[in-house]
């Protein structure tokens, strides 16, 4: 309970509303008035709230382990700053910056937030964020939808398992159909009959995404490219480790209309899942189609520089049934923090976490490969993850690493039958040389015991 | 009283400080990216300044000290629920035990983690009369997205795909129509009687055969409570159609009315309101899904799922609609609002919802003596006044009021909305606030009326104490400058 009240207080407030008691304000009708006792957890005194979240805490025993997790939430060095400075109360309990004149200063760093992912990506414009990258990706569809009139979509069998889950959910209420481009022997986008399918011009967008779920790094081929310029199809990027647009060439560069990303890597904690940032850029001719709010640069009645949230006739709480989306609250706190990560790291640092990154997974993937039985199933180039072929079920495998406190990655089985074998690995700045040995010599014996099955 | 620092010179955007190589060691070194990468995978060029910690410290704490937030002052900000934010939540959540806990840790090495999202969900469902919640969704709308998705999966399965209407009352939060445009339904907005309630009547003219979802909050964003609710579930339900509660309102009913027992078959919850998350600016929220049991098997991947004292994720639910975020839910806020809920009990929930009612009603009858109350009854958890007259005579919107509140070191109300109340201010001042603050806050805005009624010219101007005055949005929308740009000379 965190009221102020005094029985005094009540008593007053009580008289000067007119009422006799509080039950007589908060009546409802008879017939649907809680009669029963709840069935909800206990109140508990400060001190023992927190001995109570003692016992949770010390039940997720897996965050002592040696991790080799990645896949779409990446633990990076975060810096201690920027716990300071998001905390602040100014910006924790601040609403929506709807009041422009008391919220220039989270206003402008919406701003700052949407000029940084404008200038990693490289595109025209940012929005203030979205949810994660996963529904960033089903609002950039959505967009393109809206842009072509079409009502097809091609994805990449290489985008983000989850990402494709969560777009399929979306599309079953938009009433669009979601269909998957294959992989090739090397780990990429197969658009060898890309250029076929696009000529009829039904599909309103392909996504395809870099680094991809397997780590490798991917361009569309110039061929594939000029048949979406040629039948009008909206090519949409998809970034989940953000923190590699400080090493790879940005997603404009080979003609992205729409990025769509997650900003989890730029300071925000991996959390079990969440809350983490997505964000939605664009080229400036889908400026109207982006969902969401938009912070931009103006000047007050006295001309001085002044930001606000623009745009607003795209948004729900003015059009309605009619908006570009139905976002409303989206991940501002999230987004505050990646832009404070992006502005301490600056781009020296940025460029060193990228090159450690490349640096720490290579080594990994070195100590891995060198383990007789493993094999690296492609040989691309990589960011921070990749994928180890262990020549038997991945299960198996990863629960034998787990009895030696070794978290050694994603059994890509999980979600393509065909890679049961396989598990996606990955080694950010933090994975040190120890974790590298450990992992290399548990494999070594986790592979030299005869398979159980 | 006022926020605001006295210094109005504009703080420079962070891309024009620094020096390039300045850089903040948190790591060491790196070799060139151009000994892991093919040169042309080697991004060439990156325009991101390099600041000093100090620099960039100095830079986000004075754009704090220009954004008004709860720990500053009253938010009395209607449908919004900006009620005081425990600080014992945000230390339990940034344990590292919480913070760093991959999605992909398996299970057995996360059974805290889920227990937390079992025993929030557990408790939810108990508060508000439902048969299960899930933690997926990211915020309302989010939920009312999924559950949207539900119901046309629902009534698709039952051979009903025609049903393609959804009903939403007149003053209804603007993401209900938006989220059923979103599933192809056509929205049927209906207006709000003389009481300012939706009435059985009404509902019955538009109900049948092609009904999919009436969507409703209750309180309805007047603060007034549906109380015919009863009679518009069963009519509902007896066209076929799904009853969804809006909970953006709950902070009224906790212990004393519970959605399910109203009707509802689906509802959302936003923690970022009642269970006092922070709202951070714009999210993150956090915004639990219930059901009734006729549609828990539809609910979004993963649910956890409890076998002895074992705790787990289910994904295979091959009725479920599929998930609707990248990971589980926005577990850090899960957190928070188990912390809410032990920090409350049953009772206090209940205690939370008579306070925020009586300091609504306090308020409500305090302003009525100089504003126009549209609805002058008891109201539930917020209220609406008009400036409808004080424009008549004075020239004076409520726009002006709102704006002059923020140089009494207020935050504005809710304004222009709900939209059926002409010059609205919308005012929920919850339960963490005091009654000596309710009546400053009274004499504030008594003094401002007493302003637009002596000297109109003055008020619309405000805010004058702010680091800005009036912003001009039309410039904003009719040229948007939505990121910064590089210096012309510096190309």
């Amino acid at each position: 309970m965190y009221a102020p009240h005094t029985e005094t207080d009540v008593k007053e407030m009580l008289q000067a509303v007119g009422a006799q008691s509080l039950d007589e304000l908060l009546r409802v009708p008879d017939e649907i008035a809680l009669k029963e006792k709840l069935d909800v957890v206990p109140a508990l005194p400060e001190y023992l709230i927190q001995r109570r979240f003692e016992h949770f805490a010390a039940k997720n025993t897996g965050v002592n382990y040696r991790s080799f997790l990645g896949a779409g939430a990446y633990r990076h060095y975060v810096p201690p700053a920027i716990a300071a400075l998001a905390m602040r109360g100014e910006f924790l309990t601040a609403y929506t910056p709807y009041q422009a004149e008391v919220s220039q200063g989270y206003l402008q760093a919406i701003y700052e937030w949407q000029s940084y992912i404008c200038l990693l990506t490289g595109m025209d414009l940012a929005n203030a964020s979205v949810y994660d990258g996963a529904t960033a990706l089903a609002e950039a569809a959505i967009m393109a939808f809206g842009a072509t009139g079409r009502h097809k979509l091609l994805v990449s069998r290489a985008i983000h398992p989850n990402y494709h889950a969560v777009l399929r959910t979306y599309c079953e209420g938009l009433d669009v159909d979601v269909e998957e481009l294959p992989l090739t022997a090397d780990g990429v986008t197969d658009c060898s009959g890309l250029a076929e399918k696009l000529a009829g011009r039904h599909y309103a967008a392909v996504a395809v995404q870099s680094p991809n779920f397997f780590g490798n790094v991917e361009t569309p081929p110039a061929q594939a490219l000029a048949a979406m310029k040629e039948s009008g199809t909206i090519p949409i990027a998809v970034v989940a480790e953000a923190l590699s647009l400080a090493a790879l060439p940005p997603p404009s560069s080979w003609g992205a209309q729409i990025v769509a990303g997650e900003a989890q890597s730029f300071g925000v904690p991996v959390a079990y899942g969440g809350p983490y940032a997505g964000f939605i850029a664009s080229t400036q001719e889908h400026m109207r189609r982006i969902p969401g709010r938009l912070a931009g640069k103006t000047v007050d009645s006295a001309g001085r520089t002044a930001y606000v949230l623009t745009l607003q006739a795209r948004e729900q709480h003015i059009r309605r049934e009619r908006a570009t989306s139905n976002i409303c609250t989206n991940q501002a706190h999230c987004a505050l923090i990646a832009t404070m990560y992006l502005a301490l790291m600056g781009k020296t640092g940025l460029r060193n976490a990228a090159a450690l990154n490349l640096a720490r997974s290579r080594e990994l993937a070195g100590a891995v490969a060198s383990v007789a039985g493993v094999t690296l199933k492609y040989s691309a180039p990589f960011f921070n993850e990749f994928v180890a072929d262990v020549g038997r079920p991945a299960a198996e495998v990863l629960a034998a690493l787990q009895e030696r406190n070794i978290l050694g990655g994603v059994d890509l089985g999980r979600f393509y039958p065909e890679m049961r074998n396989c598990i996606l690995m990955t080694a950010t700045e933090l994975t040190t040389s120890g974790d590298i040995a450990a992992l290399a010599t548990a494999l070594e014996e986790v592979l030299h015991v005869p398979a159980t099955v | 009283m006022s926020p605001q620092p006295s210094d109005r010179t504009a703080v420079p955007p962070i891309f024009e400080l620094g020096q390039d190589g300045r850089a903040n060691r948190y790591l060491e070194p790196g070799k060139p990216l151009n000994t892991f990468l093919p040169m042309n995978l080697v991004r060439e060029e990156l325009p991101l300044p390099d600041n000093s910690e100090l620099d960039v410290v100095r830079h986000y704490t004075r754009l704090s000290q220009r954004t008004f937030g709860i720990d500053l002052g009253f938010y009395p900000l209607g449908s919004c629920t900006m009620k005081y934010n425990p600080r014992v939540n945000d230390a339990i959540a940034a344990r590292r035990e919480f913070s760093e806990l991959h999605p992909y840790v398996p299970d057995a090495l996360a059974q805290g983690a889920l227990e937390v999202m079992y025993e929030l969900e557990r408790s939810l469902s108990s508060l508000f009369g439902m048969a299960a919640f899930s933690l997926n969704p990211s915020a309302g709308a989010h939920a009312e997205l999924a559950a949207l998705l539900i119901a046309k999966k629902y009534f698709k399965e039952r051979g009903e795909p025609l049903r393609e209407n959804v009903i939403v009352p007149d003053t209804a939060h603007g993401t209900n129509p938006a989220s059923a445009a979103m599933c192809g339904f056509k929205v049927i907005s209906l207006p709000s009687n003389e009481r300012g309630r939706l009435s059985v009547a009404e509902v019955r003219n538009v109900i049948g055969a092609d009904t999919a979802v009436c969507m409703m909050t209750n309180p309805n964003t007047l603060g007034l409570f549906e109380d015919e609710i009863a009679a518009i579930a069963g009519a509902v339900h007896q066209s076929g159609g799904l009853m969804y509660y809006d909970g953006a309102n709950a902070n009224a009913i906790m212990g004393y009315a519970r959605p399910g027992d109203m009707g509802f078959d689906l509802m959302h919850l936003n923690t970022h309101k009642t269970f006092t998350i922070p709202h951070g600016g714009g999210g993150a929220g956090h915004g639990p899904l219930g059901v009734a049991a006729h549609l828990v098997e539809y609910l979004p991947v993963p649910v956890v799922v409890r076998k002895g004292s074992e705790f787990r994720l289910e994904f295979d639910r091959p009725k479920s609609i599929g998930p609707m975020r990248s990971f589980w839910s926005n577990f850090a806020h899960a957190v928070r609002a188990l912390a809410y809920f032990y920090a409350n009990g049953e009772a206090g929930l209940r205690r939370v919802s008579q306070l925020a009612v009586l300091n609504a009603n306090y308020l409500r009858v305090k302003i009525a003596e100089f504003l126009d109350t549209p609805y002058p009854e008891n109201c539930r958890h917020e209220f609406v006044v008009s400036a409808q007259r004080l424009k008549k005579e004075h020239g004076v919107r409520a726009l002006d009021l709102a704006k002059a509140l923020l140089d009494f070191g207020y935050m504005a109300p809710t304004m222009y909305f709900p939209l059926i109340v002409p010059e609205c201010l919308m005012i929920e001042p919850t339960e963490t606030e005091s009654k000596e603050t309710l009546d400053a806050f009274t004499e504030a805005l008594r003094e401002i009326v007493r302003r637009a009624q002596t000297d109109p010219e003055s008020l619309l101007q405000a805010p004058v104490t702010t680091v800005v005055g009036r912003v001009d949005e039309t410039l904003a929308a009719r040229r948007p400058d939505l990121r910064w740009k590089a210096e012309k000379s510096h190309n």
